[in-house]
């Protein structure tokens, strides 16, 4: 570390941070539906990747689309790409859900293997369809270039433009479970499913609609992936031990503890990547999140309920 | 007498699946194949200690581990790096830089062999080695889950993190494990070249043996007074506890017993394969183990040997000519079973095996297999021709 000055080293903590900050959207957009899941159902969604990659394979296609027929189109696809990945993941996860997880519910371990199976075939149809080479949609120009405050830190735009999305997207999760009626049941059914079933609240479709919604914004985090990285068939898969940490390590049904640990997680990683190697910063950072959950298993914040 | 008649074997019964079994492992399998088949036959089989081990732990303990492939892995690893000691001996590589040491080692500068791999150089530490390491190392996170009643979707999520961390572990430290490749060119064990004909057969042999062990030993345990808790803890842990109890105890037990099932597994698989690679270690093979045993029936010991054949039997076949279909089936078997046959093969076979059996010993089967064809003869005219010849 001796070799570097101050101004290098801070420069290098700016860029690698903002790096992190990266990281940190993608894995918050992906936790955040995950946790939502988990936390109204007691379901761990193994194919939540799936729907990332569902949402990252929507913006390919819109792109691919409009470079080709729309050439005045391409400065704008992306927005309409967001907004369609969205519905686009949702609406599988509305047909997953009522095919496949609504009859597994008195099964929660049951369900992780179903939903693995389900994750097997949607990633052979990603490779059937789009082959197993990694694609990318051309971005829209707004989105390149970099920021430069100083002449060491550069920061590049798609890194703030993914980071504004996170920050919307979160916001608009609290307002809709914490400022409205509909979150209120969904919260009521959280804490207690029978009791919110007898006073009338249909728990069944409450249930329908989150597991859509989480997927969605998987959606939502595979749009906003394609900017920062390219889209395989596996992409999914690489996220999703890492936003199961970030549920669990935050604590389940806790929207301000998952956005702290996918922070904590997301810079964790990517600073400790520049001292070190790739695989021992991932090593390290997984390790010490195991031992943490091993002397606190209900996370970093938790909601005391009585069990 | 008696105790082995009705506990080991299971009564009449079970005395014949078990059989049925053992005729199919040591007579039918090794007369029928050729060594190639036969020896992938016997790695199928080691994977089949895994499964084993999951019926105790998932089937009867309600403890889904997506980790068994650390246990796996643990106990291969052991007994690799003995061979691959044996098989670096200064003469062996008197062309690197530094003989006598791994050569992966000598690629990657290291000059002198590892603390850690220097007790390795015995055989009778190795053999230990792949008995408790995996158990030490189930005993230390059974002990710090269990005791914090961790357990359910946050103990399969959480197992399954240290099975990434372990197989990223391996990979990353190239000089000390041999990375990505794992440890290969394992050649002889203690002098006896285990890659000749005849060591084949004998290790397939070994390994089907101390199979049955496993599944005797297996049997023991559940049919034991502990079997019983261990079931009423699935079912109602809270009454389990009330009753005065220690939960943990009996799961960390169960836990560790599991893991040292999975480490012979392991270590028979370095034995017949002759290498041991992070690809048996990771998310993918131990999710894969909870899908032979789910196959298999996750209640029944026999069931999952026939499970994991199934399942390794059908990989190999469809990935070598069909490998884009093989993922939908896999994909598809994952969720069927659960959604269908939640007691998979072994409950099939209980379900419908009871009517095969019984119209065979009242010789009912003729008239109700006529019944049978006579109902589809409408669409299929050739199979009741081909049925009437086989009366």
């Amino acid at each position: 570390m001796s070799d570097y000055t101050t101004q290098e080293l801070i420069s290098i903590f700016a860029m690698q941070g903002f790096a992190g900050f990266s990281l940190f959207s993608v894995l918050l957009l992906m936790a955040l539906g995950l946790a939502i899941i988990f936390g109204q159902m007691g379901v761990i969604n193994m194919a939540h990747g799936e729907f990332m990659a569902v949402g990252a394979y929507t913006t390919y296609l819109l792109s691919a689309m409009s470079e080709q027929y729309f050439p005045a189109f391409v400065q704008y696809y992306f927005i309409f790409a967001i907004i369609l990945s969205f519905i686009i993941a949702g609406l599988l996860g509305y047909l997953a859900e009522f095919a496949l997880i609504r009859h597994l519910y008195k099964r929660p371990l049951d369900t992780l293997l179903a939903t693995w199976g389900l994750s097997l075939i949607m990633q052979q149809i990603f490779r059937s369809v789009f082959g197993a080479r990694e694609v990318s949609p051309t971005l829209p120009e707004w989105l390149l270039g970099s920021y430069q405050p100083t002449e060491t830190i550069d920061i590049p735009l798609n890194g703030i433009f993914v980071l504004g999305l996170t920050a919307f997207v979160t916001l608009g999760v609290f307002i809709l479970m914490y400022r409205s009626t509909w979150g209120l049941r969904v919260r009521a059914t959280t804490q207690n499913r029978v009791m919110s079933g007898a006073v009338g609240i249909n728990t069944k479709k409450i249930d329908r609609l989150t597991f859509a919604l989480g997927c969605g914004i998987a959606g939502i985090a595979g749009a906003a992936f394609t900017t920062i990285a390219s889209t395989g068939p596996t992409t999914g898969s690489l996220y999703i031990v890492d936003t199961f940490m970030v549920v669990v390590f935050g604590g389940a049904a806790s929207l301000f503890g998952t956005i702290a640990s996918a922070f904590s997680i997301a810079q964790a990683q990517s600073i400790l990547e520049f001292f070190i190697s790739g695989s021992m910063a991932k090593v390290i950072t997984l390790l010490t999140i195991v031992v943490f959950l091993m002397m606190r298993p209900e996370g970093l914040f938790s909601i005391k309920v009585r069990k | 007498m008696n105790f082995i008649y009705e506990r080991l074997l299971g009564g009449k019964n079970g005395m014949i699946g078990i059989a049925i079994l053992a005729a199919l492992i040591f007579v039918i399998l090794p007369v029928g194949l050729d060594l190639f088949r036969l020896n992938l036959v016997g790695k199928y089989l080691t994977y089949a200690f895994a499964a084993v081990s999951l019926v105790l732990l998932w089937g009867y303990g309600g403890i889904l581990s997506l980790g068994q492939g650390i246990f796996f892995g643990l106990g291969g690893y052991c007994m690799a790096m003995f061979l691959k000691l044996e098989a670096s001996s200064p003469e062996n590589t008197a062309i690197q830089s530094t003989p006598g040491i791994p050569d992966f080692m000598d690629w990657n500068q290291l000059t002198e062999l590892p603390m850690f791999w220097q007790p390795f150089t015995s055989f009778s530490f190795t053999l230990l080695a792949v008995l408790v390491i995996p158990t030490i190392f189930a005993f230390i996170i059974g002990f710090s889950m269990f005791k914090r009643r961790v357990g359910g979707v946050y103990f399969a999520i959480i197992t399954q993190i240290i099975a990434l961390i372990l197989t990223v572990l391996i990979v990353g430290q190239q000089g000390y494990t041999g990375g990505i490749n794992g440890i290969t060119d394992l050649r002889t064990l203690n002098g006896w070249d285990i890659r000749s004909d005849s060591a084949k057969y004998i290790l397939y042999f070994i390994n089907a043996i101390l199979l049955f062990g496993v599944i005797f030993l297996s049997r023991y345990i559940l049919t034991s007074k502990f079997g019983r808790l261990l079931l009423a803890m699935r079912d109602k842990e809270d009454r389990v506890r009330f009753s005065g109890y220690d939960v943990s105890n009996f799961k960390i037990f169960i836990f560790c017993i599991s893991a040292m099932i999975s480490a012979i597994g392991g270590a028979m698989f370095t034995l017949q394969v002759g290498f041991m690679s992070p690809s048996f270690v990771g998310i993918v093979p131990s999710i894969e183990m909870v899908i032979f045993a789910a196959v298999g029936g996750r209640m029944s010991l026999i069931g999952v040997v026939y499970g994991t054949l199934a399942v390794n039997f059908g990989k190999t076949i469809f990935s070598e000519t069909y490998p884009e279909i093989w993922l939908f089936l896999m994909g598809g078997l994952f969720i069927s079973v659960v959604m269908f046959f939640p007691n998979g093969l072994a409950g099939i076979w209980e379900k419908h095996g009871s009517k095969v059996t019984g119209c065979f010993k009242s010789n009912k089967c003729i008239s109700s297999l006529k019944r049978f064809l006579k109902s589809k003869s409408r669409s299929e005219p050739e199979v009741v021709s081909e049925a009437a010849g086989r009366e």
